[in-house]
């Protein structure tokens, strides 16, 4: 069977909805349905039910999980990216990079930003400042290659070991 | 003076990131946060906390710190162990192991939101000097929740809006700011209804705005409410005079006369009077007064303030009683 949506590659995911009790039944290659999945798992934003809008599929309708999708699985306390979806809570500080791809969306939709850009733990605050600065000197690292300065490079390298150094260190 | 405004607080959410959050912690994990936090409370020389284990408190006693907006009703009635620094004045309170590890909380009456928050951020600067907060620089505090992560913030003032409620203007007002990235809620937070004509506004988002802004956006738009308020206030004076007057009065009078009466109805009817001094009807007693009331009035303060346990029945006649003492 031809994927239904760009009828050139074989249909691996077949995704059964059932809206307003009316079923529909698609069947997809992996490129259309991880295409399609994002749409579908788009629930309109509302305020008083944000949690049922966001983490879970609009009312009415069930989407089966594609078949090829492996667990997501937080490597600190052992959640399921499903589990969290349902439960709308994180289970541990690790949860947040065990996730990180999935939780843009969440974010932008719930905050309307992926950004922090308050407070600062004065304890972590030089260690974020050194590595703005290691990320703003890896630029120009490759900016000295590029132009083929190499002795610059050489310099700017050496300047990065000595900051990482100095983060290892801490 | 602005008496629209009856308590300022903020609210920041904190958690550790080498134990689980709470919802897969164990009782090992939650004991060890007690304990941690516990010895960094104590050290500090600035505050004096007393602290508690909620299990060890009491049902009445959680009810009474419920009440006096010290604790949340999630705390009281958490399934693991939880507990709760409270400063001797009563203005900050620092709850362990509620939905985040942490929640520093800073309430005052009146206008005092930057006040708030000066004393929430001291308190926060300490306790991340002792323990290892769960920081990210992309995503900044991580909260056991995705709606509190970023700045951890929640500012929030408990407003009296009786003209406006009067006037049927709240339910637009309600779908106006939502829009705005404002929640409102009642005079007990989520899912509570605004009794007394109370309503808790407060900041929606968390992430991606410096903490002043979200500060300033909800004072800004609280501004905007308080002036509604007063002119709808003066709209209900000028068209309506005569009916204010009477339904003022007579809350003043059951208030003062009567001999049983339950807290809903006490609420109502100081909502009332509040109102009728503030548009200077009545002149015989006090805001300040009626915001002592206020708080005096709920079924667990009350059976605090006469030292023992009460029946409902028993209750509302001690209530009338109090309130006649108070409005003497």
């Amino acid at each position: 069977m031809l994927c239904e949506n760009c009828g050139k590659r074989p249909a691996t995911v077949h995704y059964t909805q059932i809206i307003n009790g009316v079923k529909t039944e698609m069947h997809l290659c992996e490129v259309c349905a991880k295409q399609k999945g994002s749409i579908e798992f788009d629930a309109p934003f509302s305020v008083t039910n944000f949690l049922a809008g966001i983490l879970e599929p609009a009312f009415g309708t069930q989407v089966l999980k594609p078949s090829f999708e492996v667990a997501l699985t937080c490597k600190g306390c052992g959640m399921t990216f499903d589990e969290f979806r349902r439960a709308g809570r994180f289970g541990c500080a690790m949860c947040y990079s065990s996730f990180s791809e999935k939780l843009y969306p969440i974010f932008r939709r719930i905050h309307g930003n992926t950004k922090h850009v308050g407070k600062i733990p004065t304890k972590m605050g030089e260690d974020i400042a050194i590595k703005r600065e290691i990320d703003r000197l890896k630029i120009e690292l490759n900016v000295a290659i590029k132009n083929e300065e190499y002795e610059k490079a050489a310099r700017i390298r050496d300047k990065i070991r000595e900051l990482e150094k100095k983060l290892s260190r801490e | 003076m602005n008496d629209i405004v009856v308590t300022s607080r903020i609210r920041l959410a904190r958690n550790l990131s080498d134990v689980p959050f709470t919802i897969k912690m164990n009782d090992y994990d939650a004991s060890n946060v007690i304990d941690r936090v516990r010895d960094v409370i104590l050290k500090n020389k600035q505050y004096h906390f007393d602290f508690f284990e909620i299990k060890k408190l009491p049902l009445i006693k959680r009810q009474v710190l419920i009440e006096k907006h010290l604790i949340s009703p999630a705390l009281a009635s958490s399934k693991i162990k939880s507990a709760v620094a409270i400063d001797q004045n009563e203005n900050i309170s620092i709850m362990i192991n509620e939905e985040d590890h942490l929640r520093i909380q800073v309430l005052y009456r009146g206008q005092e939101i930057q006040k708030a928050w000066e004393d929430a951020n001291r308190i926060d600067d300490f306790l991340e000097q002792h323990l290892p907060y769960a920081y990210d620089e992309t995503w900044g505090y991580l909260t056991s929740c995705p709606t509190n992560v970023g700045t951890g913030l929640r500012a929030s003032f408990m407003l009296h809006l009786p003209a406006l409620t009067l006037l049927g203007y709240m339910k637009g007002i309600i779908d106006t700011i939502t829009k705005l990235g404002i929640a409102v809620r009642g005079f007990y937070g989520e899912g509570s209804e605004a009794a007394g004509n109370l309503y808790q506004i407060s900041n929606q988002i968390t992430l991606g705005q410096p903490e002043e802004d979200i500060i300033a956006n909800v004072v800004s738009i609280t501004n905007q409410i308080i002036e509604q308020e007063q002119q709808a206030r003066l709209r209900l004076l000028s068209e309506n005079r005569a009916f204010v007057e009477d339904k003022v009065y007579r809350a003043y009078g059951i208030l003062k006369y009567a001999r049983n009466i339950s807290s809903n109805e006490a609420l109502k009817l100081i909502s009332d009077v509040r109102m009728g001094i503030s548009m200077g009807i009545i002149k015989e007693t006090t805001i300040d007064k009626l915001d002592v009331l206020l708080n005096l009035i709920q079924p667990a303060i009350i059976q605090d303030y006469f030292g023992r346990e009460m029946t409902p029945e028993e209750r509302d006649i001690k209530r009338a009683e109090l309130i006649r003492k108070i409005l003497e």
